[in-house]
């Protein structure tokens, strides 16, 4: 069997990815893969930021067999990896670290990010801090409303928070601001995206860092239980926690890889985020090719979901690719099956999972009961449920 | 001889040079763009460059995008946008019209239905901002096959190499982008675009246009005296945005006089 090896010298998967983006970025993205090359590899480098993931992040993150909510479901037992239990409550830390690592040998004393629920301007205003770099981070007003402790979260941290007007006011408005920020000021500062999309290098580059999740977890498997999983279940926004441990699991025979995107008020009234699962038409957005939610004049259309951290029209070109190959399968989870498992969770186990990781989790209660008591799914947890109170108090009519 | 070719030919015998405005085709509504079009001529413009309203235009600034959101509003799409050429053809025959866009409107039509729409509504030129030339395969074949020129963009930060690579995919003429950032931002350095100017020139016989950063007649002027064409884009949208149905062909004629007044004194 032929190893998997993507994306080719240029960020391509297959059709997908690629570096589409104006003449004045090119530069730019040339030094970031230039750097990224050279230090990917590099021993020092590598032991820096595994120093952060041990001292400071506080990884390994474990893996949790939910037991009680196994017995509850029925079928298949759940296993939990526990990057709710990161600094800063997701996974989003692995990779600002390496990124912000990255930064500073590039000399650049000013980092900037665009993020959604928040949780990937809380990492970046976290590692900025702790390495002293300035920080801005762009976050839709949408998103700054419904995500408000995350907001106050990076204002504590010294981030400074700019709240974007345009366009639908969420993650994608987000992005294009940060780079408008990125091509003004290129010389001193450093772009840390938050998810496997953009243009190359970054897809490749955040899979990498966010790739120890599923380097732990196919050791930890071992330790556990002596195997791998049949199934391993992520939630795909852009996709980052999902190409994290889905990454060293491709090469793996027998192993399902799923990917639950958002239904949002479900797929057949076209209010989602789910453009693997809609089998969306293929686009360039954000300076890369993939799926893409659009209308019939190719502009992208406003995107549904409870959690904001899926809340994206496009998803990674990497997932593009495994989807078109076969390797992984995409699935979508509404609002309400979202929700649902959310409570499960918190009331079975006492783990309060947040509103993006909660698709994954309804995603794999419906496959559990598919499947006999001696099967293995693992789910990434990706996030803790924290940030996401407000949001669920107020479906409940609660005021906090 | 294509139309871009045939208008740059005719300035440098009379040692003129282009005014290439810009407007986003469907702002402030699709029912003046024709009109603004005309306008446009009336006072001045040597081509046009018509923007196609994009949901997410990166490289713009706030002006720009503003435009975009306000033809979307209205639905003003690339089908659209080509009808409005097609209009404005039947009453101009010679002004070159330059598309400037977005690759996933295209990509949404496909690059070969693309090139024939736009040689049916008898386009000139496309620039497709997030095409780099190693990104957008045969889509620049597919124009040079209709005598449509694709136009590419240069920036601050393209060095030597990459001009060669960039130029020699280009026809009509190459847009050297003056500052780095986005559409409309500010301070334009005319020492230091001069310079960079000399420089491409040294690697085609393109004409030169610049743009990015050109607000009133001084900056005008001053970049006519080192450029082939001066376009200008946000202080044309913002001149469109402060307006009201009743004064805006006139306050986009008021500008585009003082602007080719100042390019022509160059």
């Amino acid at each position: 069997m032929q190893l998997y090896d993507m994306p080719d010298a240029r960020g391509h998967f297959g059709q997908y990815g690629g570096t589409f983006v104006a003449e004045t970025l090119v530069e730019a993205l040339e030094e970031l893969r230039v750097m990224y090359e050279k230090y990917r590899h590099d021993p020092v480098f590598l032991a820096e930021y595994a120093y952060d993931l041990k001292h400071f992040v506080g990884r390994p993150s474990p893996i949790y067999h939910a037991k009680r909510l196994s017995d509850k479901v029925g079928g298949a037992q759940i296993y939990l990896k526990r990057e709710d239990l990161n600094h800063t409550g997701a996974h989003k830390i692995n990779n600002t670290i390496g990124q912000a690592l990255l930064a500073k040998r590039m000399g650049k004393p000013r980092v900037i990010a665009e993020t959604g629920a928040g949780q990937h301007g809380v990492a970046t205003a976290t590692i900025a801090a702790r390495l002293g770099l300035e920080c801005v981070v762009y976050m839709g007003s949408e998103d700054v409303k419904r995500q408000a402790p995350n907001v106050f979260r990076m204002k504590l941290l010294g981030a400074t928070v700019v709240p974007v007007e345009s366009g639908s006011k969420t993650l994608k408005d987000a992005l294009n601001e940060a780079m408008r920020d990125w091509v003004t000021n290129v010389h001193n500062t450093f772009y840390i995206i938050g998810t496997v999309a953009g243009p190359h290098p970054y897809p490749m580059m955040v899979r990498d860092f966010q790739a120890i999740i599923g380097i732990e977890a196919k050791q930890q498997m071992m330790e556990m239980v002596g195997r791998q999983p049949e199934a391993v279940v992520a939630c795909v926004g852009g996709g980052s926690n999902a190409m994290g441990i889905f990454y060293p699991y491709i090469d793996v025979p027998n192993v399902r890889l799923i990917g639950v995107e958002a239904a949002g008020l479900g797929m057949e009234t076209g209010k989602h985020a789910a453009p693997l699962t809609a089998n969306s038409a293929v686009g360039v957005l954000h300076g890369n090719r993939t799926y893409l939610m659009q209308d019939a004049d190719g502009n992208i259309i406003e995107t549904h979901s409870i959690s904001a951290g899926l809340d994206y029209p496009g998803v990674g070109p990497e997932h593009a690719w495994l989807k078109d190959i076969k390797r992984a399968e995409y699935v979508a989870v509404t609002d309400d099956e979202a929700m649902a498992a959310f409570h499960n969770l918190c009331r079975t186990e006492g783990i309060i999972p947040a509103l993006e990781s909660s698709h994954g989790l309804a995603y794999a209660e419906k496959l559990a009961k598919t499947m006999s008591k001696d099967k293995i799914i693992l789910v990434n947890l990706s996030g803790r449920g924290d940030k996401d109170i407000n949001t669920v108090a107020k479906l409940a009519n609660i005021s906090l | 001889m294509s139309r871009i070719k045939t208008v740059f030919a005719s300035l440098k015998q009379q040692g003129k040079t282009a005014l290439i405005p810009y407007i986003t085709a469907g702002d402030p509504h699709p029912k003046f763009t024709v009109s603004l079009m005309h306008t446009l001529v009336e006072h001045g413009a040597d081509m046009i460059e018509l923007g196609v309203p994009f949901s997410d235009p990166m490289a713009d600034g706030p002006v720009i995008q503003r435009a975009s959101e306000r033809a979307l509003l209205h639905k003003v799409g690339l089908t659209v946008v080509l009808d409005m050429v097609k209009t404005f053809r039947q009453t101009d025959q010679a002004t070159p019209i330059i598309l400037m866009g977005y690759a996933n409107p295209i990509e949404a039509v496909g690059a070969v239905a693309f090139a024939d729409k736009a040689k049916a509504a008898d386009v000139d030129g496309v620039i497709t901002v997030d095409y780099p030339p190693e990104e957008c395969g045969s889509f620049v074949k597919e124009l040079q096959d209709r005598d449509i020129d694709p136009v590419f963009l240069l920036s601050p930060t393209t060095d030597a190499k990459r001009v060669e690579l960039i130029v020699n995919q280009a026809s009509g003429f190459v847009y050297y982008v003056s500052l780095k950032g986005v559409t409309g931002a500010a301070n334009l350095d005319i020492v230091e675009v001069a310079g960079r100017v000399a420089s491409i020139r040294e690697q085609t016989n393109l004409p030169v246009g610049v743009g990015f950063g050109i607000r009133d007649a001084a900056t005008a002027k001053a970049t006519a005296a080192i450029a082939d064409a001066v376009v200008v884009g946000s202080r044309m949208v913002l001149a469109i945005e402060g307006s009201n149905e009743a004064n805006l062909l006139s306050n986009v004629a008021n500008l585009m006089t003082e602007l080719k007044t100042a390019v022509d004194a160059a």
